[in-house]
């Protein structure tokens, strides 16, 4: 009121807060309007054509087969059973793609920073080859590598005794599910606990006494033994599910199409090279005073990369990060192309098969919207974990 | 003078469009007169069907159709424009007008003939989905594929043929699904799945022309659905989608004559009432459709009868080696059959 008071005589458009607020509530009711418009458009458009909206479609009966699938899958299922074959394969693709995507990136980063003169040439030509060429292409040629370089299933490579390659795939044994491997588990659990508590105490007596404890070799033996004791314990039930060669393919154990092997490795090796970069800049930004600090105080090297320069460096490392993470996950949407059954391949067949436009694209946007603000979510956890606590 | 007919054209045609019902008699064949050239939306390259050769030159089963509606309509062959389409483009280029007819191994459904505003000519390639497989994996029919692997294109009526085929026959089998074509042709060659499946002429035309050797794969016998191909016209113009009609009906009922390109001139001279009203001797036929009397004649001088056009196309003597089987004369077991000439 005081504002309107003291410039008495100027009429309410010239004041400036009213102005914007009117401004803002114009464009809301623009966007609002256009909204509406669409919508009602498309309603209409919709009745028109005599196409059924709704959502109903996704109980109806599929019709056509997937595979590879990770639960069981008949085309006698619904539509929605199909939509979770291939979200749980895209799943797969970016959990397994991230974290060999981060494990290879870093060892890139390193290389790049690397003193020998020809390694680093070699960690720079790699990520720049990657860096520069369509990753379609690269899943093209991967894909197409591993499909002509193997022969087919009857001629296929026995590597390892159950273990056979072909232009099918690999095909691995598993053992097979049998009531004492709960125990077994439980086993495993309790000496993951158990290492755990051990870090626990010798980082603690460490910090007290300044003795280090063999934490690694101590926490490996004791993950590996105590299962394998209690698996010998009661009587090793162990059996294997062997890959077996059919009319045409290999039947029981586990399989991994080259479909899949093509997508995960071009996904891993295309987003190594922007993490590699991602790290080196990282490692780059933690001052050059900081590792020679180290060295003065004796740390070894790797332990002067493992304890100083990293923990710093990741802080700058994991804002971008997440967004190779982003990437990896949407360009999983590739698979289309080299004929791998991700959602989004199984979405579009879907949208082929019912002409249920709308539905599919707001089924596959929310998927994917979903999985970019999961991860994030988890990665700006982090995040706030490795900031700087500044007080 | 020009420019107030093509008004006058404007103007019936966006009337046609706001009342629909009306059935317009006219406006594609006065179009096609006036252009002197008809206009055909083919496939971008299919072999056998529509694909263009060395010089660029259309050829095929669903080119040859064009040429013959071009010898019917404007007396000459050689008076056609092809657009070539992919499975998305090509039903907007018909129902936008930019073709005057759609021929390209398009199958005959009741949706395309009602909710998508078509009508279908008789049809020209009677054909079904098939499987093609290796020879050297010595498989004589599609009930031993069972756990195989398939290549097969997404979003298709195919796959979920093929799905049906395997549960009715409680078989299972894996599915490699590749949205491209080329991609998937690849993949089949380099033994990546067991069988490839499409339409049976689909599967002779990538066996002739994408094999390195033709005679290494089998198409097996066993036809899993039904494929008519027929040629499209739109909706509301009755006299084009009869002359379009009985274009295909004079090939067929040449052949069921025994009227050739070569004894056309002959047949001229028969005593045959039929034939004589066929081929324009008895005048009417021609006047009834509103084209030359001599439409047929032209056809077939030009352009041949259907049995000429499916050997020099797909037959026994081309790389896609198919047999007539459906699509001989009914009077020898197909199903091919003209409508009387009266």
């Amino acid at each position: 009121m005081n504002a309107s008071s003291t410039r008495r005589g100027s009429a309410w458009w010239n004041d400036e807060r009213s102005r914007e607020l009117l401004f803002q509530a114009l464009i809301i009711g623009v966007v609002i309007a256009v909204l509406a418009y669409l919508g009602h458009n498309a309603t209409v458009n919709l009745r028109r054509q005599g196409i059924v909206g709704g959502f109903g479609f996704l109980s109806h009966e599929a019709g056509f087969e997937i595979s590879p699938a990770l639960i069981p899958y008949t085309p006698a299922d619904s539509y929605a059973d199909a939509m979770l074959v291939g979200l749980l394969n895209t799943l797969l693709v970016a959990a397994i793609g991230i974290v060999f995507a981060t494990a290879l990136g870093l060892i890139v980063g390193l290389l790049r920073l690397s003193g020998n003169w020809l390694v680093a040439r070699l960690a720079l030509g790699y990520v720049e080859l990657m860096r520069n060429t369509p990753l379609v292409l690269q899943l093209f040629v991967w894909w197409n590598l591993l499909r002509i370089s193997a022969p087919g299933p009857r001629a296929a490579w026995q590597v390892l005794p159950g273990v056979f390659v072909s232009n099918r795939g690999v095909a691995f044994p598993v053992p097979e599910y049998d009531p004492g491997f709960r125990w077994v588990l439980a086993a495993l659990l309790v000496a993951i606990l158990a290492s755990a508590a051990l870090a626990r105490w010798a980082g603690r007596r460490q910090a007290r006494t300044g003795r280090p404890f063999p934490v690694l070799s101590a926490a490996l033996a004791l993950i590996v033994l105590l299962p394998t004791v209690v698996f010998v314990a009661l009587g090793a039930p162990f059996h294997l599910d062997i890959p077996q060669l059919g009319a045409f393919n290999f039947k029981g154990g586990v399989t991994v199409t080259p479909e899949f092997a093509a997508l995960v490795f071009g996904l891993v090796v295309y987003t190594a090279a922007f993490i590699g970069e991602i790290v080196r800049g990282g490692i780059q930004a933690v001052s050059r005073g900081q590792s020679e600090a180290a060295l003065a105080l004796g740390l070894k090297r790797r332990h002067v990369l493992r304890l100083v320069v990293l923990p710093q460096a990741v802080r700058t490392m994991i804002p971008p990060l997440t967004n190779e993470y982003l990437n990896l996950a949407k360009n999983s949407t590739l698979a289309v192309a080299i004929g791998f059954a991700d959602y989004f391949s199984v979405a579009n067949t879907i949208l082929n098969q019912t002409g249920q436009a709308i539905e599919a694209m707001t089924l596959i946007a929310a998927v994917y919207l979903s999985l970019s603000l999961g991860l994030s979510l988890l990665m700006n956890l982090y995040n706030r974990r490795v900031a700087l606590v500044e007080r | 003078m020009r420019s107030l007919k093509r008004f006058g054209f404007a103007v019936t045609a966006v009337l046609g469009l706001v009342w629909g019902d009306s059935a317009l008699a006219g406006p594609t064949l006065d179009g096609v007169k006036s252009r002197g050239v008809v206009t055909c939306a083919v496939n971008t390259g299919l072999a056998g069907f529509g694909m263009p050769d060395q010089q660029g030159d259309y050829k095929g089963l669903d080119a040859d159709t064009c040429r013959a509606i071009a010898a019917a309509v404007l007396g000459d062959a050689k008076k056609v424009k092809f657009i070539p389409t992919t499975t998305q483009q090509r039903f907007t280029v018909l129902q936008s007008g930019e073709a005057d007819v759609l021929t390209r191994n398009t199958t005959w459904t009741l949706l395309r003939d009602t909710e998508q505003g078509f009508n279908f000519a008789p049809v020209t390639y009677y054909d079904g989905q098939g499987f093609m497989v290796a020879k050297k994996a010595g498989i004589k029919s599609a009930k031993e594929l069972d756990g195989a692997t398939i290549c097969v294109q997404p979003g298709t009526t195919t796959e979920l043929n093929l799905a049906d085929y395997f549960r009715t026959n409680r078989m299972t089998f894996k599915p490699l699904v590749v949205e491209k074509l080329a991609e998937v042709e690849n993949a089949f060659f380099s033994g990546r799945c067991d069988a490839y499946t499409t339409d049976r002429s689909g599967l002779a035309a990538t066996r002739a022309g994408k094999a390195s050797n033709p005679d290494d794969y089998v198409i097996l016998p066993d036809v899993i659905s039904k494929e008519p191909l027929a040629p499209a016209v739109r909706h509301g113009d009755d006299e084009w989608f009869d002359i379009v009609k009985w274009t295909i009906y004079a090939m067929i009922g040449a052949e069921e004559k025994g009227i050739a390109s070569s004894s056309v001139d002959d047949a001229l001279k028969s005593e045959d009432p039929d034939v004589k009203r066929m081929l324009g001797v008895t005048p009417g036929l021609g006047k009834a459709l509103h084209i030359d009397e001599k439409w047929a004649y032209n056809v077939i001088k030009q352009v041949g009868n259907y049995g000429e056009v499916f050997e020099r196309n797909v037959g026994s003597k081309t790389p896609l080696k198919l047999e007539r089987g459906l699509n001989g004369l009914w009077s020898q077991g197909g199903l091919m059959y003209a409508m009387p000439f009266r």
